[in-house]
């Protein structure tokens, strides 16, 4: 059994019944109860739901009903993702003791599909992060090397695959959340085209940027889920209504004759070495797979780190305000209700939170809207406008994920604005509103994962598949992904 | 683009947010904000005579559902995660004035 490595296999062995999901969920438990004390990748491990669950889908099949493609397959979702009845915190001590009346579309349709969710999964506070040290619950560390940090915000989750605790998880990426901590833990991350997951039931930072995706071990694995998560969903108004493409189908079509540009401004000064070099040899690889490389360039780009951290704050100031003692989670009490509000809030919020909040209201108020706001959204037209030029001329971007391979834990906390250009290469693809996943390819200079990056132009994610799947397959020895088949 | 954000500024944005700042907190957060902003100043650098605001990737529009009942949330699931409720309704402290 300790052969099923990845999600697929472990469907069709749970479906053939030659294992159980209870024998899948006691193996990943047994994972996390030997390991997470020291990773801390799980803020919550719902064991019991998790046993409860897979003896219904076991009792299922054994009746001869069908199940669905991710039958008994163990997963863990980020503490944004709504789960009804059972905590989720954002990491924040102000939804402190909050079980959501309800569950995210997500959560609904990976229930539907046969998977057993086995806990929520660690993350900046409100996924304002690019470490997991932004967590009311402690930081989560890299399962690579403890003494680094995992990325994030959904750090939590990309831990938990490389650990090999759960082959897949669900994070949510704003301005790089997914694809970072992918990056960060040799793991694949995806974020998918805006409006292709229903955000029903996701905890909203930004909602113009917001986006679900699947992290998993494998290109194929990580299409499985997304094809199950995507859709229609009239709950999220900001879903597109048209049926999801068949991604597994062409995950072996190559790439041959596919047009393939290196963008100049992701390979610039502040990128390390080690992190350029993998990402010209997975160029190469692509082109010796017969696909046409160039160097492409989207100007605006380079300044949508200033636009976002205008933007992004904005809209999390306003989505943030909902937090007030009323309704749900934590409420300190005082003598009137403004003093509530302000005290609630004070004590509920760390830092970094605080700091988007007050820098988007600042960016919102009156004589300020106009400078910062107002030519936030102006620059966001213009990177649009550069990607959708670019992708008259390629097919799909290359780049890297992020500038250097996994940092030390508290080497960046001091300074927000150096941990913030973490995210450089991977805000404007969301300021975009275009997919974009990382795919690990070989290692940095100190040994640890790096991950490239792939983007495509609105709903392409079927191209850009078919250019993961072939770097995965020509991925240096080393490679995390390579795990999955050797 | 504007002056470098003040003290003064940062403690208005606080209020407006429902936040306290402790005094020793202020002028750490001053100088952070000051920088994030500096840095998105560089924005400055771009023509953008004419270019349209984007606030979303797809335009915005708005989307209608049919009029038509369905279930909703359960009502004691969603009041009993409030700190405080009575008669069915969320509990406040006084808004003007002291405890009755």
């Amino acid at each position: 059994m300790s052969d099923l490595t990845t999600a697929r296999q472990m469907a069709a062995s749970v479906t053939a019944r030659s294992v159980s999901a209870t024998e899948l969920i006691e193996v990943s438990l047994a994972a996390i109860a030997e390991r997470d004390g020291e990773i801390s990748a799980f803020n919550l491990v719902t064991a019991d739901d998790a046993r409860r669950q897979a003896a219904v889908i076991d009792a299922r099949l054994a009746a001869g009903e069908e199940v669905g493609p991710l039958a008994g397959v163990p997963i863990a979702l980020k503490d944004n993702l709504c789960t009804r009845g059972v905590p989720t915190t954002c990491s924040s001590k102000i939804l402190d003791g909050w079980r959501p009346p309800y569950d995210a579309t997500v959560v609904e349709r990976l229930a539907a599909a046969g998977a057993i969710s086995v806990g929520k999964t660690n993350l900046d506070e409100f996924a304002m992060g690019s470490s997991t040290e932004n967590s009311a619950f402690g930081p989560t560390r890299n399962p690579h090397d403890t003494s680094r940090v995992p990325g994030g915000s959904s750090g939590g989750s990309a831990a938990a695959v490389a650990a090999g605790y759960v082959p897949l998880s669900l994070g949510s990426d704003t301005g790089g959340s997914i694809r970072q901590p992918a990056a960060l833990c040799g793991v694949v991350g995806v974020k998918p085209t805006y409006g292709l997951v229903s955000r029903y039931g996701l905890v909203a930072f930004a909602s113009s940027l917001d986006q679900i995706g699947p992290f998993a071990n494998s290109v194929s694995d990580a299409a499985l889920l997304l094809e199950v998560i995507a859709g229609h969903d009239a709950r999220d108004s900001t879903s597109i209504p048209q049926p999801v493409a068949d991604l597994s189908a062409h995950l072996d079509d190559g790439v041959a004759g596919l047009r393939v540009g290196i963008v100049n401004e992701f390979m610039v000064d502040g990128i390390a070495d080690d992190v350029r070099r993998q990402t010209h040899a997975a160029a190469e690889a692509l082109a010796a797979a017969g696909a046409i490389v160039g160097e492409a360039s989207v100007p605006a780009a380079a300044y949508g780190l200033g636009a976002y951290y205008l933007i992004a704050p904005a809209e999390a100031s306003s989505n943030l305000a909902r937090y007030d003692g009323v309704r749900f989670g934590l409420r300190v009490d005082a003598n009137n209700t403004p003093d509530m509000y302000d005290e609630t809030r004070t004590a509920g919020f760390g830092d970094e939170v605080k700091r988007r909040i007050m820098l988007g209201t600042y960016a919102l108020s009156a004589g300020y809207y106009d400078a910062y706001y107002g030519t936030a959204q102006k620059v966001r037209s213009l990177i649009r406008r550069d990607f959708d030029r670019a992708y008259e001329q390629y097919d799909v971007l290359l780049s890297p994920t992020s500038p250097t391979t996994a940092f030390a834990l508290g080497d960046k906390t001091a300074d927000p604005l150096t941990m913030y250009l973490n995210d450089i290469c991977t805000i404007p693809t969301n300021l975009a509103g275009h997919p974009a996943m990382s795919v690990p390819f070989g290692v940095g200079d100190d040994g640890l994962p790096i991950g490239v990056q792939i983007m495509a132009p609105m709903l392409g994610e079927v191209t850009m598949f078919r250019a993961a799947a072939v770097l995965e397959g020509a991925a240096p020895a080393g490679s995390t992904t390579n795990r999955v088949t050797r | 683009m504007p002056e470098r954000i003040t003290a003064e500024d940062v403690s208005h944005v606080a209020r407006l947010a429902r936040l306290n700042i402790a005094p020793d907190e202020l002028e750490l957060f001053t100088s952070q904000l000051g920088d994030i902003l500096e840095y998105a100043a560089d924005m400055a650098a771009l023509d953008l005579d004419g270019v349209e605001p984007m606030g979303h990737p797809h335009g915005l529009r708005n989307v209608m559902r049919a009029d038509v009942l369905t279930p909703s949330l359960d009502r004691a699931e969603v009041m009993a995660a409030a700190p405080s409720t009575e008669s069915g309704m969320f509990r406040v402290p006084p808004v003007l004035g002291e405890e009755l």
